[in-house]
């Protein structure tokens, strides 16, 4: 799983030429912009992933690459070659739809051919092909049935099957997994990584699952209002979120609002703008003296004791306000007497009948300089 | 029980109204003509009984159906009549539907309004509004003269071709409502699929729209040409003196001739021939609704 992530980054290397390249891209609807001059190269081979909330633009840039929309202004390359001219049916990207748009009259195995004989393939070639892909998406058995007597699952199958069948130079996914339940979600997230390292085809996909984005995808963007917000891999997106949107969009974070005072080299001394003791942080990014800042800590980044903490670069006290128990993990909501409250994660590693803190025991919550991020915006 | 009595109403509906009525036209086929009142016989005595009653019917008036040309050429000339109404009514009616169900959402109830509309006058008005229309000083010749298309005004009044405008603006609605409704159910997405797969618009369109509207299509065909194989009022209105159909046919013989039991052989006759599309539609519209679940 993280072989990949340290040998493949070739948005690191200077050398190597993008698959797609939107260049200061606007796209308007009548009055309302949907795509903000937007710029983005995406690499082959990658899985990337467009993640944002609906409306923000994620779809748009799909059926820009698709074709179905054209941009407003700029222009949008596929290997170097403008496709903004270039109608749908001739260009090497297919698309597999969120409703997986699969043809009711046509069984599955016509299904997959229909790409196929539009190119006027010869007949041996398109059954070659076809039984490949079916074997690819584990659907042999079905190859007769009409799409309303299979499950949404092999469903699902078909479409992706059917949109990789003419092994499109980019394949578009919308939402694939939308309309699957959450386990079998999780199999197929599995499933489609797997088949985009075995066919070695760049795959960008829409999701508004950040979830789904972190599990499947080399870089995730994430996007608001028709812009990017941040283009980085899911761990520094998770670790290294670049604003106070993105910390706050991925995952679950605690977000302190104080002031800086520099402290030494590049470590900071944060005054909270609500009186408590101040807090160690440590950034790269460099912050003059009573600047704002948002210290943004990951609540599994927090450790919960009983006792004060020694030699901890952060300590502060508070009671437990509420304690929801996820099974493998539990969240603390810890009040300060600011009346703050700060989440905290902590592992379930022993049986929940022995944890060591329930609902208003007064706590201690500590972490270190490098914790957390400091985010000027 | 009450399932039972749920059921029953409409098939004692049927029996009442078309299976006992077709018998007595049945009977009348295989009486006699008479002069009287009913102009046939026999007529059922209680006194004779059942077997001098059935001795008396034979099957003499459909023989002679068969031994005048003008039974067969008036079938045969409504077929062909409704048949080409119906291939027009098709090709006018399919882009109609498909402009309404690829209308802006907020129009549609309007246009389903207008294709409605004309529904709201009779019938027999229309009709004789289009032989307003369509005579020598009507108002479409006037009009044509006036632009200076041609010369001397058009007969198209009491000839086939008035017969066949009649059928299709008629009967359009019967067409572009089922076609519509199965157009209007089509997933968009499905033709940006197409397209996506490499597919030509109208490639899209032969591949894609019409299988899916196949449904909509034979079921408005049938909605046209059943009615219209038994058209009697639109070609005795419009259609000329060289209009044959079997609908006019059966009019005179009831009215001008008083032939009864002839014109209830033809009716019989008609009845069985409209029993083959019939089926035939009744057959599609059962294997759409199983290939909706």
């Amino acid at each position: 799983m993280d072989v990949p992530e340290t040998e493949f980054a070739p948005w690191n290397d200077a050398d190597e030429k993008p698959l797609i390249r939107f260049r200061n891209v606007t796209k308007r609807f009548g009055e309302f912009v949907a795509i903000d001059d937007l710029s983005l190269d995406i690499y082959e081979q990658e899985f990337f992933a467009l993640l944002g909330p609906s409306g923000c633009g994620k779809t748009t840039m799909m059926r820009m690459l698709a074709g179905f929309e054209n941009p407003s202004e700029g222009d949008i390359e596929l290997a170097g070659q403008n496709i903004v001219p270039v109608p749908p049916n001739k260009r090497a990207v297919n698309m597999m739809f969120q409703s997986y748009a699969l043809f009711p009259h046509l069984s599955v195995w016509d299904n997959i051919a229909f790409g196929l004989r539009r190119d006027r393939l010869p007949k041996a070639q398109v059954q070659a092909r076809v039984e490949e892909m079916l074997k690819l998406t584990r659907l042999e058995r079905f190859a007769t049935r009409k799409p309303h007597q299979i499950s949404g699952g092999q469903r699902q199958r078909v479409a992706l099957a059917r949109s990789l069948a003419k092994a499109p130079k980019l394949l578009l996914l919308d939402e694939p997994l939308g309309a699957l339940d959450k386990k079998l979600r999780q199999e197929t997230q599995f499933e489609l990584m797997d088949i985009q390292e075995k066919t070695g085809t760049t795959f960008v996909i829409v999701t508004h699952d950040q979830e789904e984005a972190m599990t499947v995808a080399s870089r995730v963007a994430v996007m608001d209002e028709g812009r990017l917000i941040q283009v980085s891999t899911p761990a520094d997106l998770y670790e290294w979120p670049d604003n106070v949107y993105v910390a706050d969009f991925i995952g679950d974070v605690n977000l302190i609002k104080g002031r800086t005072t520099a402290s030494g080299d590049e470590r900071y001394r944060i005054d909270w703008i609500d009186g408590q003791p101040p807090l160690n942080g440590v950034s790269k990014t460099v912050f003059s003296d009573g600047q704002t800042c948002h210290l943004a800590i990951r609540p599994e980044k927090i450790t919960i004791s009983t006792d004060k903490p020694v030699d901890a670069d952060n300590a502060v006290q508070g009671k437990v306000l509420d304690i929801a128990y996820l099974g493998n993990l539990s969240t603390y909501h810890v009040e300060l007497a600011s009346g703050t409250v700060i989440k905290a994660q902590t592992s379930n590693t022993r049986r929940i009948s022995r944890r060591s803190f329930t609902w208003e025991d007064p706590v201690w919550l500590s972490w270190t300089a490098t914790a957390g991020v400091m985010l000027a915006q | 029980m009450r399932k039972f009595a749920l059921i029953a109403v409409p098939y004692l509906w049927l029996l009442a109204l078309f299976l006992v009525p077709f018998l007595i036209v049945l009977k009348i086929s295989l009486s006699d003509i008479a002069l009287a009142i009913p102009p046939y016989v026999p007529k059922w005595d209680w006194a004779t009984g059942f077997g001098a009653f059935f001795s008396q019917l034979d099957f003499e008036n459909y023989i002679f159906l068969t031994e005048d040309d003008l039974y067969w050429k008036a079938y045969l000339s409504s077929f062909k009549i409704a048949a080409i109404s119906t291939m027009f009514t098709l090709l006018i009616g399919y882009p109609i539907a498909y402009g309404m169900a690829r209308s802006p959402e907020e129009w549609r109830p309007t246009l389903m309004m207008l294709i409605i509309l004309p529904f709201w006058t009779s019938f027999l008005i229309r009709v004789y509004a289009w032989m307003g229309i369509l005579s020598q000083e009507g108002l479409l010749n006037q009009f044509l003269l006036w632009t200076g298309i041609i010369a001397a005004p058009l007969t198209i009044l009491n000839t086939n071709t008035a017969v066949y405008i009649g059928i299709v603006y008629t009967y359009l609605p019967f067409m572009i409502l089922p076609i519509y409704a199965a157009l209007d159910r089509m997933d968009g997405s499905l033709i940006e699929a197409a397209e996506d797969l490499g597919c030509s618009r109208l490639m899209a369109f032969w591949l894609v729209t019409i299988p899916l509207s196949k449904n909509g299509i034979i079921a408005g065909s049938f909605l046209v040409f059943i009615p219209a194989l038994g058209e009697f009022v639109i070609p005795s209105l419009l259609g000329g003196s060289g209009t044959l159909m079997i609908g006019k046919v059966l009019w005179e013989e009831f009215f001008s001739n008083r032939d009864w039991p002839v014109a209830s052989a033809v009716a019989v006759i008609l009845l069985l021939l409209l029993i083959i599309p019939i089926v035939l539609f009744q057959r599609n519209q059962q294997k759409q609704a199983e290939a909706e679940q």
